[in-house]
């Protein structure tokens, strides 16, 4: 059976983008996991250093919680200096995204490869 | 219960339609009639109540005031925002001086776009009428008196005429007044707020304005998800969008039509009534944040009975 919890899959690096993809539901039950694993990449968010890209198309919903926990990250990253973007939503999730007007606050990208190629 | 009737809906300031507002709205009507003739004034009506309420009306700029029918002689009231004063226009209008009233009036909070329209709220004035103000708030009684201390009005509040009476309320806990039983709820605000949950008659209305939640506090949430529990109606604090809501506008006391609609769900509220409308949006915005809204509600179901969902503008009459 499919794990509903939301996971953070292991980090990869494209063309200098440092890319972590979320799987799953992000809402309020499991956006504090979220938060807690995006913690350390946030961390080494700052100025200078790769973009960290955070990759949602494995990510099928997404409560308010959950889209706190993002604009959360990307504050925490500019005020460090840093760049974080999120790429590949799923057409409901950009939906939702777009409705919440966090789109207005954190670039987003349609797919991983072309916000790298922006990011890099 | 019978209706909930919307006086006045915008938030934080009253505002009014410009010139410019209504030259677009003749313009988009004339556009959408295409060079149309109308046989009859009906089908002229017929017309103007086809086009969207962006064109055809407005969503109002008076402040915070609704008011509760309930079908009994007292007269309940949710704030006295600045759409106070055509509240007391209609019921003068209807039962004259002649015949003292008697009107509670519950107040979220002592901000003055919540307490601006007392002043003009003409009953006050009337010998004979009773109005009893209810409240959470130690200061109650002196902030409305404050407003209307010299040099800020000229006519002082002890010049009323009205018996005016203050009951300080208790959250958390039920209070029968006028055959309903009100329950005040602390909300998070400047100087807090309180929301309340109106219940009889087999019916249920929540008032929660001024308002902000704070998604990372599980147990705020289920507060409120037990505050809403069922709601026939419930009046929503949907000032900002959520990103704001987390991120510039965090912590200025207000919410967003997301959570919303995720607290009403949760808590299994029929009907959800946008409120307390950001100044800065215009009619088109307003209208096109209730489509959103509408359809985050659909997107979000996930097999729920379905929410229904408006965006309260002045004059708006909801049966119960
Ligand atoms: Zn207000
Ligand atoms: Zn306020």
């Amino acid at each position: 059976m499919e794990d509903q919890r939301v996971t953070l899959l292991p980090v990869r690096v494209v063309g200098g983008v440092t890319v972590a993809a979320a799987r799953g539901r992000l809402d309020h039950l499991t956006a504090g996991a979220l938060g807690a694993a995006l913690a350390p990449l946030l961390a080494g968010c700052k100025a200078g250093s790769p973009a960290l890209l955070l990759d949602l198309s494995a990510v099928d919903y997404m409560s308010s919680l959950g889209l706190r926990t993002l604009v959360v990250a990307s504050r925490q990253a500019a005020a460090q200096g840093g760049r974080f973007a999120v790429a590949g939503m799923q057409p409901l999730v950009a939906e939702i995204f777009a409705i919440a007007r966090l789109n207005l606050v954190m670039p987003c990208y349609v797919d991983v490869d072309g916000a790298c190629a922006q990011l890099a | 219960m019978k209706k909930v009737v919307f006086w006045g809906t915008r938030g934080s300031l009253p505002i009014a339609l410009t010139a410019d507002a209504v030259r677009h709205k003749v313009m988009a009507a004339l556009t959408a009639a295409n060079g149309r003739r109308f046989a009859s004034r009906s089908e002229l009506a017929d017309f103007v109540d086809g086009l969207p309420f962006a064109t055809a009306g407005t969503f109002g700029g008076h402040s915070s005031c609704v008011e509760i029918v309930t079908g009994g002689p007292e007269h309940i009231i949710c704030d006295m925002g600045s759409g106070a004063r055509p509240l007391a226009q209609a019921k003068l209008a209807a039962y004259g001086a002649a015949r003292p009233q008697v009107y509670h009036v519950f107040i979220s909070h002592l901000h003055w776009d919540h307490l601006m329209g007392f002043p003009f709220f003409l009953p006050m004035y009337i010998p004979g009428n009773r109005i009893v103000i209810h409240g959470c708030h130690d200061r109650l009684e002196e902030a409305m008196r404050l407003q209307m201390r010299a040099p800020c009005f000229p006519v002082d509040y002890s010049q009323a005429g009205a018996t005016i009476e203050y009951h300080a309320m208790t959250p958390g806990q039920p209070h029968a007044v006028a055959g309903l039983t009100v329950t005040p709820h602390r909300q998070l605000h400047a100087g807090d707020s309180y929301g309340y949950r109106f219940a009889g008659q087999g019916r249920c209305v929540v008032y929660s304005t001024d308002s902000e939640h704070k998604l990372e506090d599980n147990g705020e949430r289920q507060g409120f998800i037990e505050f809403f529990q069922a709601a026939d109606l419930v009046v929503f604090d949907a000032m900002y969008s959520l990103a704001e809501a987390v991120s510039v506008k965090a912590d200025w006391g207000h919410s967003s039509n997301v959570v919303g609609v995720e607290l009403c769900q949760a808590a299994g509220a029929r009907r959800l009534a946008l409120f307390h409308h950001e100044p800065v949006n215009d009619d088109e915005q307003l209208g096109r944040l209730l489509d959103e809204t509408r359809r985050f509600e659909a997107i979000t179901r996930e097999g729920r009975a379905p929410l229904e969902i408006i965006s309260a503008y002045d004059g708006l009459v909801v049966d119960l």
